[in-house]
């Protein structure tokens, strides 16, 4: 059988979307989905499946979509992931299911991101969540609670307290209360969803989107707090006093400078800093909203992943001229490659082999320039990729008003620092066991304060890992 | 959600022109917040995150001090006894470093004196003597003198010496440096104020803390916004090192700040400022009587 061409997703033109924050993909339509999904051979072996961090079962939504009934496929993403409509959109599916299809041999995979986020926006739109009530516990929780009634009735005296609102506290969250578990979530922020708000951008995630998953947590009960910065408004030892667990999932948001001459100077951001004020403070809509931000004429955006594409996307629908300058080759960067692509399309520029050294100011301390150095790739390093070695006397500057830095983050140490007994590894992360415990047994930790800067998806599966763990700890 | 009772206003007090006191209740601040710490308020859901210092706490209420001079501050001064404020988050950054020290002169320059006040107040309980010295414009500026009276000694500076000495914190200080040196000195106010201070402290080499105003955003680490240069001289080389101010700070030692570095980040958003005040100030008019 001839394969179909991969159908493809409908967006937004790039000279338009450009100068605005309307998000990009316009998803499928059910026709455009039911074709794409008729191209899935449906492999008795579905290499997709071991691609995926949390092992959707794939083949078994897609087939759904063809025999046209979506309540089944959503049924069968939810009880897997929870949050379908939020990694259909985000999640880097060329180097997980996509990356596994079979189909690559002989043409291009299944658009499986497009399909997940089209079952997952139907079903908002039609209300399934609703009508199923509380869409059923993840299968693993409900093989710990198995035929023991007295265990199920026993957690709903339980409570449960989850710091941070970001993907793998909304996960705990969601399945613990389903199952009648006293839960409280705290965040410090003035929003809930932790990167999702305050990272990714709304073109790429509408923040409608996020609201609706807080919307449902509370319809299980859940109970949310914002401005609580935990740690210094309510003391660790208070929550292990006052909880039966606690689940941190406080994110690795500290960002990382590299630390070069002039990082002090006004213009300098961190991407993180620039997100924020975009995202959260919605400054893009400056001075509607009170909180500014500087776009600038010439920006350059140092780093070659996800946010550095976000900062840069960001900075040129402000009006900006934009270069990504990335010390690598594009084959290295650990952006995913549609936003690569998308970043291009609007008229992005990308130097490679390149890294800042040097930030030139003006006499009043504004950045007028990016002094760089040209890299070429050397032996390879730790993480397996050639290293980038600088090329003696080839420096050059790029004239820019504002440079930002997306260069990675760290461990963020705000709580941890009013936190000694958890254990932390050299790098400032939590230390668990693979259902999310840790070294204080009513405390479970999971996402990016476990494993260091990950994915959505990465940190969903680790919360659904740490439900399990706090489940069978409570009935244990 | 589930703050219903929080954040109310419940009292407000003028101090000085264009400068309010006002007690919010919040019982997780009140509760926890030690000498130093601040919180970060936003007046409407399109509003900016401000920090401001916490000037004490009691019960389940605590106190801040503002002075209106931006949009965010005057809308701030604007809000009236019982309404409740949009977002509240606190406390936040690290304590003042409460230890005996022996003499330990504080500084308090404009609404630097609610910030400085709690500090004094835990050095006395700590047994320093405390030589507490407040500065302002006028003697119609000065605030909260009357609430220093447990302090070994207040010296007043105005700078049209209507109170006190005529001149300057810094001639304040000189003085009393001239009478003895002391341990440790803390100084909180304009950044222009906390430089000189600083300067003072440096040829002395005396250490002092000061709390820096810098421009925040989410106030727990995450953005690096309110970063600042630390410059000290070790062993001949100069080392330069970049704090967070809202998790490293608020308090740093001043001979190591790069002053001019953080002046010139405090303006960077000079025009965005002016260009949101106009727009508020049209749309609520005259607003000489605050």
């Amino acid at each position: 059988m001839a394969v179909k061409d991969r159908i493809p997703v409908p967006e937004l033109e790039p000279s338009e979307r450009k100068k605005n924050f309307t998000e990009v993909s316009l998803g499928y339509t059910f026709e455009l989905a039911h074709q794409e999904a008729q191209r899935c051979l449906q492999c008795k072996v579905p290499t997709c499946v071991s691609g995926c961090p949390v092992g959707i079962d794939i083949p078994g939504f897609i087939r759904e979509i063809v025999r046209g009934n979506l309540k089944k496929s959503y049924e069968i993403l939810k009880s897997y992931n929870y949050l379908p409509a939020i990694c259909g959109r985000v999640c880097p599916q060329e180097i997980q299911c996509e990356g596994a299809c079979v189909l690559n041999k002989i043409g291009k995979p299944i658009n499986i991101g497009a399909l997940e986020r089209f079952v997952a926006d139907f079903a908002n739109q039609e209300g399934f969540d609703d009508e199923l009530g509380k869409v059923r516990d993840f299968k693993s929780i409900l093989d710990i609670l198995k035929n023991t009634p007295t265990k199920v009735s026993a957690l709903k005296s339980k409570k449960v307290a989850v710091v941070g609102s970001g993907p793998a506290g909304l996960t705990v969250a969601s399945e613990l209360g389903k199952l009648g578990i006293k839960v409280h979530v705290y965040e410090a922020l003035h929003e809930f969803g932790g990167v999702l708000v305050y990272g990714i951008p709304e073109f790429r995630l509408p923040k409608e989107i996020v609201k609706r998953e807080v919307i449902q947590l509370e319809t299980l009960g859940v109970e949310l707090f914002k401005n609580i910065p935990v740690g210094y408004a309510i003391h660790p030892k208070e929550l292990l006093e006052r909880y039966d667990a606690v689940f941190v999932g406080v994110g690795a948001g500290t960002p990382k400078f590299m630390g070069i001459p002039g990082s002090e100077l006004n213009g300098v951001y961190s991407a993180n800093e620039f997100l924020t004020r975009v995202n959260l403070m919605k400054a893009y809509k400056f001075p509607e909203y009170d909180t500014p931000i500087k776009a600038g004429k010439r920006v350059v955006v140092v780093g070659g992943g996800n946010t550095a594409m976000d900062a840069a996307r960001s900075a040129l629908r402000l009006g900006a001229q934009v270069t990504v300058v990335y010390r690598r080759t594009e084959t290295e960067m650990p952006a995913r490659r549609a936003e690569i692509h998308h970043a291009k399309e609007e008229g992005i520029k990308f130097l490679f082999l390149t890294n800042p050294v040097k930030y030139i100011g003006d006499e009043s301390g504004k950045l007028i320039g990016v002094e760089c150095i040209k890299m070429e790739l050397g032996e390879p390093d730790d993480s397996g990729r050639r290293k980038p070695v600088p090329v003696p006397n080839s420096n050059f500057v790029i004239e820019a008003d504002i440079a930002i830095e997306a260069i990675g983050t760290e461990s963020n140490r705000f709580l941890l620092s009013q936190f000694p007994d958890l254990k932390t590894n050299k790098y400032g992360y939590i230390i668990t066991n693979e259902f999310g415990q840790t070294s204080i047994p009513k405390v479970f930790a999971g996402g990016d304060i476990v494993t260091g800067s990950a994915t959505v998806i990465l940190a969903m599966g680790a919360g659904k890992k740490a439900a399990e763990g706090i489940v069978k700890f409570l009935t244990e | 959600m589930n703050e219903i009772q929080r954040n109310i206003i419940i009292s407000k007090s003028r101090l000085a022109k264009g400068t309010y006191e006002f007690w919010i209740n919040n019982e997780l601040i009140a509760g926890n917040a030690k000498p130093g710490q601040f919180v970060i308020i936003r007046t409407s859901e399109k509003g900016e995150r401000i920090p401001i210092t916490i000037a004490d706490s009691y019960g389940s209420a605590f106190r801040i001090v503002v002075k209106a001079v931006g949009k965010s501050t005057i809308e701030l001064c604007m809000k009236n006894e019982k309404e409740q404020l949009f977002d509240v988050v606190g406390p936040l950054g690290k304590p003042s470093e409460i230890n005996y020290y022996g003499k330990v002169i504080v500084i308090g320059g404009g609404v630097g004196i609610a910030a400085i006040l709690p500090i004094a107040k835990a050095l006395k309980n700590a047994g320093n003597v405390v030589v507490v010295i407040l500065g302002a414009k006028t003697s119609s500026e000065l605030i909260l003198k009357n609430e220093f009276a447990f302090a070994d000694k207040v010296v007043v500076c105005t700078d049209d010496g209507s109170e006190g000495i005529k001149g300057t914190v810094v001639d304040g200080m000189l003085k009393e440096f001239e009478i003895e040196k002391p341990n440790m000195i803390w100084s909180v106010g304009p950044a222009v104020m906390m430089k000189a201070t600083s300067k003072i402290a440096s040829e002395y080499n005396v250490p002092i803390l000061v709390s820096l105003n810098a421009i925040m955003v989410d106030g727990t680490g995450m953005c690096g916004g309110c970063r600042v240069l630390l410059r000290k001289e070790e062993e001949g080389s100069v080392k330069e090192e970049i704090k967070y101010v809202c998790v490293d700070g608020p308090e740093f030692d001043g001979r190591y700040v790069d002053w001019d570095s953080f002046i010139r980040r405090l303006q960077q958003y000079r025009e965005e400022e002016k260009e949101v005040l106009e727009k508020f100030l049209e749309k609520v008019g005259d607003i000489s009587w605050l």
